[in-house]
This record gives C-alpha cells, structure tokens and sequence, in this order.
C-alpha cells in the first residue's frame, strides 16, 4: 500500500514538472513582451532593461525553468509581480475558499447525480427517468456562467433568498455550490443510470433476487457498489472539471479564490503568480486522482496494487 | 439499415439536426436576417425591456439583443469549426505518428500528453490564451489546441488496435506499404469515431469559446460574441437582466444542438461506442 502511494507520487513529478515547463514556454512564446505590458508603452528603455533583470528575463528559457523548479523544490515560489508578495502566501489567501467550493459542489454532484441516477435505472423509460434524462442533457449544456446569472436573477433578485456574491457564511455558499455542481450532477446521473442498469442485467443479481434478497438489499449490496468503480473514475475526472468550473463560478459570484487570482494575474501578466496557481491546480488534479485509484481496492477486492 | 436511417430513427438527433440547421442559416444569412446593424448604437434606448421595437432587448449601449445574437452565431460556429478542424487534424496526425511508431517515439509522445491531460478542464485553454493573447483568431488557436491532446489519444488507441486486426496483418503479409496500410485499412475506420468525437467537440469549443470570451480572454469587443454578450450583461444583471440571460440562451441552445447530433451519430455510426465517447 505503502510502496504504492510513494510511486505514484514519485510518478507525478515528471508530469508536475511537465507542466511547469508547459506553462513557462508558452509565457515565453508570448509575442508582446510582459515587462513592456507591466510599465506600459511610455516606458524608458533602462526601466525595461532593469524589471526584465530584476525579474530574470534576461536569462535563457532553459535556465529559467531549472531555477524555477530548484526554487519550487526549496518551497519558495517567487514573488507576485503585481503585489509583490510571496506568491506561496497569495495562494495561502486564496486556496481554502475554492477547497470549500470546490468540495460543496462534489458533494452536491455525488448525492444528488447517484440519487438521480439510481433513480433511474430502477425504472428505466419511467416519467422520471425521461425527466431525469432531459434534465442532464440541458445541465451538460448550459454554460455554467450563464446558470450562475440565472440563478442570480432568480434567486436574489427575484425571491430574494440567498446574496448576490461574496462570500463567508452558508447562505454565500449556495449558489455557487449548486452553479458549479450541475454540470457534474448531470454527468455522474447519466455514468450511474447506465452502470446500474449494467449490472442489474448481471447473473450475480439474479441469483441475489432469486434466494430471496430484497430490492433495497439487491440495489445496496450488489448493485451500487459494483457500479461504483466507473462513478469512481468519472468522479476523478469531473475534479478537474470542477476546478476549470471554479475559475468561472468564482468570477461570477465575486467568490475570494484561486480561480479568480488566476484570472487576475493573467489580466496583470503576472505570470509568476499564474505559474503558481496552475501548479496548485495540477497538484489538486494529480492528487485526487490518486486517490481514486486507491479507493479503487478498497471497492473491489479483485484490483491489484500494482499500478 | 444504413448510418442514416438509424439516425432518422432518432428523433432527439433530429432535433439537434434542425437546431444545427437553424444555427448554420443565421450565421450565413446573418446580414438579412437580422432586424438592425448588431453594433449600431442607441444610448436612449439602452437596456429597453423585450417588447415591439427589440423583440428581444437593447443592451448597456442600446444595441439590439436578437441582432447580435444572430450574428453571434457567426463567431460561435467559426470558432468551432475552425478549432474542431485544428483538434481533428492536430490529434490525427500526432495519434497516427505515435501508433505507428511506437517505441521511444511513441513513449515520448504518451508522456507528453499525459502533462497536457493532467491540467484541469479549461486551464490549459487559460494558459495558451495567456500565452498567445486574447482576439477571435486567438480564441480559434487556444480552443483547438486545447482539443489536441484528446484526440491524439483516441486516435492512437485505434491504430494500435487495427495494427492488431487480423485483416490489416494479412495486408502487411501481403506486402501493402504502411501509407497504404493506413489509408486503405486504418483511417476508414478511424472516421467515424472523428466524426462523433469531432460533432460532440463542437459542442464543447462553443462552451469554451463562450467562457474564455466572459471572462474577457477570448473574443474582443465589439464583435457579437454571445460569452462576452453575457459579461456585459453581467454588470446590469439586477436592473436588467434580460441582457445577460438572453444571450446565454443562444449558448445553451447551440451546445444543447451539437450535443444532440453528436450523440446520434454516435449511435447511429457505430453502435459500439455507446457510452464510450
């Protein structure tokens, strides 16, 4: 278990690395140059020269990234350009609210789309399993900025239950929680309704129903929890979703997180800050991952560990 | 029965097919259809409420909100063909390089896009925009890119597999060459899985397009882009908010569309694939 956890981890570091790199190189393609963009267009040329070598633009790509990932290695991720502080501090600030978000939403998506989707296989081509069908079609549609308006106008503007944007209490956490779920909710009831009814077919099953067991039972023991691995993996999936979700669910509800910094220091150039948040986002990405994989075997017995 | 009966048969394609129709008339007869010029502006009018006038509402400079969603098709299907057309090259190509190499090539290959597949949904697009700058033809180049990976994937997958296939060994043993190998055996049989896979990105590009061009990263004002139609709606939301809703419903409708035909012809072209794609 051990020996397989450490693996993997020594295994993602290539890809973290890889990404890094990625996102250094095509910072470095940009065609405007950032310290000209960050002085504006009246500024001298000395000025230039001098943030381009404060900020080590001067040297090769090459000897960028090595210093950079040396840097990231020792845990010092540079200072933001913009407010000129410790980027791992401005990350510190931001990344909590997007956890919380981020974490609301899975939840929401889990119990709401396994619900919705057992629902479903249990009475296949019923009214609700029609409604239900056409419901994650529209939710796999709508672009989920446009659904946070929506409920905006509805919600606060109209019935005046639940605040604009901001965040801090509970009720700041609905919408945006609900926003970002719904796509996730229509793709997990969608992955489960075809699961369960996969294995329902199944000879297991059968012979459960036949000695007697009942429905509850028959769906509890033998069904879910055989439907569980594809849900599983979708759900490993649907995290990065989530976090590509949280970059617009944050700008429409004003939510104080990484998505929205993210969003920020590309309109600054910041481009050390914007390395750090991608890494955030990779390492989050990297990490649920794995432990999907190892939940894998805690579900079924048969999964080795061998990676 | 053929491709197309069997998606005849399927009336929610059908609809999506109408719908994709319906779309492809705007965006083309966009100059005739639409009631008023999408930019020209009436700052009286501004905001003014869906009635006789605009069927559909002014927005913040008093434009008229069914004439720029007319035309905002436009920039949603250029986006999306032009960025299907790079993804479904770009991965056929680099998938097609991998298959048939294999060995360190290939190895090299799998390592480079498991990075690229290991940044979260829209984060990737992010970056190149940050990269490349924001602008229509931008836009085009992120979206696309940003399909590649994917597509490289699927396509390498198949090509290891009908290297695999009997029939395409006894052409080898036949002495085919490997273009030939590849256009006569392999890419038949690599289309349809494209054609599925390449309806159903279009669906995804046009949410993209729409979500990098709300946050102001995509496509620039003026142009009527139904994303940035949304953000600027955005900031009337509690006095006006037909100005921002309206326009995300184009959205909704057209991904809903591409969705619709992608899936039916992904039942209809290879039944196999339910559920995979």
């Amino acid at each position: 278990m051990l020996t397989f956890v450490v693996r993997r981890l020594l295994l993602a570091v290539p890809v973290l690395l890889g990404v890094v790199f990625v996102v250094m190189l095509t910072i470095d393609l940009l065609p405007g140059d950032a310290v000209t963009l960050m002085l504006g267009e009246h500024a001298t040329k000395d000025a230039v020269a001098k943030l381009r070598e404060h900020l080590g633009l001067d040297k090769p790509f090459l000897v960028r990234y090595l210093d950079y990932v040396g840097r990231v290695a020792r845990g010092d991720l540079g200072r933001s350009i913009q407010q000129n502080r410790p980027v791992a501090a401005e990350l510190a600030d931001a990344w909590p609210a997007t956890l919380e978000l981020t974490v609301a939403a899975l939840v929401i998506a889990t119990l709401v789309g396994i619900a919705a989707g057992v629902a479903s296989a249990v009475r296949p081509n019923s009214l609700f399993d029609g409604l239900a069908r056409l419901g994650s079609l529209f939710g796999l549609s709508m672009p989920i900025f446009w659904t946070g308006l929506v409920l905006i106008v509805v919600f606060s503007l109209w019935l005046n239950w639940l605040p604009v944007g901001g965040a801090g209490s509970l009720s700041h956490l609905v919408l945006p929680a609900v926003t970002l779920a719904l796509p996730s909710v229509a793709m997990i009831a969608r992955m489960t309704r075809s699961a369960v009814l996969d294995v329902l077919r199944e000879d297991y099953v059968r012979t459960a129903r036949a000695k007697g067991v009942g429905e509850f039972l028959v769906l509890a023991r033998h069904a879910l929890r055989n439907a569980f691995i594809p849900i599983l993996t979708l759900l490993g999936l649907q995290s990065g979703q989530l976090m590509g979700g949280a970059v617009l669910t944050e700008t429409v509800f004003a939510w104080p997180g990484l998505g929205r910094l993210m969003v920020k220091a590309i309109f600054a150039r910041d481009y050390i800050l914007l390395q750090g948040a991608v890494l955030i986002f990779a390492l989050a990405f990297v990490l649920i991952n794995l432990i999907v994989d190892l939940s894998y075997g805690l579900l079924d017995p048969r999964i080795g560990r061998q990676g | 029965m053929n491709a197309w009966a069997r998606f005849r048969r399927n009336r929610l394609a059908l609809v999506g097919l109408a719908l994709v129709v319906l779309l492809a008339l705007s965006a083309v007869l966009a100059p005739w259809l639409a009631p008023y010029d999408p930019a020209r502006q009436s700052l009286i009018e501004k905001r003014a409420r869906p009635g006789a006038k605009y069927l559909l509402g002014a927005d913040e400079f008093g434009r008229d909100i069914l004439s720029r969603v007319i035309y905002g098709a436009r920039v949603a299907l250029l986006v999306g063909v032009l960025s299907s057309a790079i993804a479904l090259v770009g991965g056929l190509l680099l998938g097609v390089i991998a298959g048939f190499a294999g060995g360190w090539l290939d190895a090299v290959m799998m390592r480079a896009l498991e990075i690229l597949l290991a940044f979260p949904y829209l984060l990737l697009a992010l970056a190149i925009v940050a990269a490349l700058g924001t602008g229509t033809l931008n836009t085009t180049i992120a979206v696309g890119i940003w399909g590649v990976p994917a597509v490289t994937r699927i396509v390498r997958g198949s090509v290891l597999a009908l290297r695999e296939a009997e029939y395409v060994g006894a052409a080898r043993a036949l002495g085919a060459p490997s273009p030939a190998l590849l256009r006569r055996h392999i890419l038949p049989n690599i289309v349809p899985g494209l054609i599925v896979y390449g309806t159903l990105f279009m669906a995804n590009a046009i949410l993209l397009e729409a979500a990098l061009s709300f946050l102001g990263l995509g496509v620039q004002p003026p142009t009527a882009s139904w994303g940035l139609m949304v953000s600027t709606g955005r900031d009337v939301l509690l006095v006006a908010p037909h100005v921002a809703t309206v326009p995300g419903l184009a959205i909704m409708v057209a991904v809903l569309a591409f969705n619709l035909v992608g899936d039916g012809l992904r039942d209809a072209l290879d039944p196999r694939l339910r559920g995979s794609v």
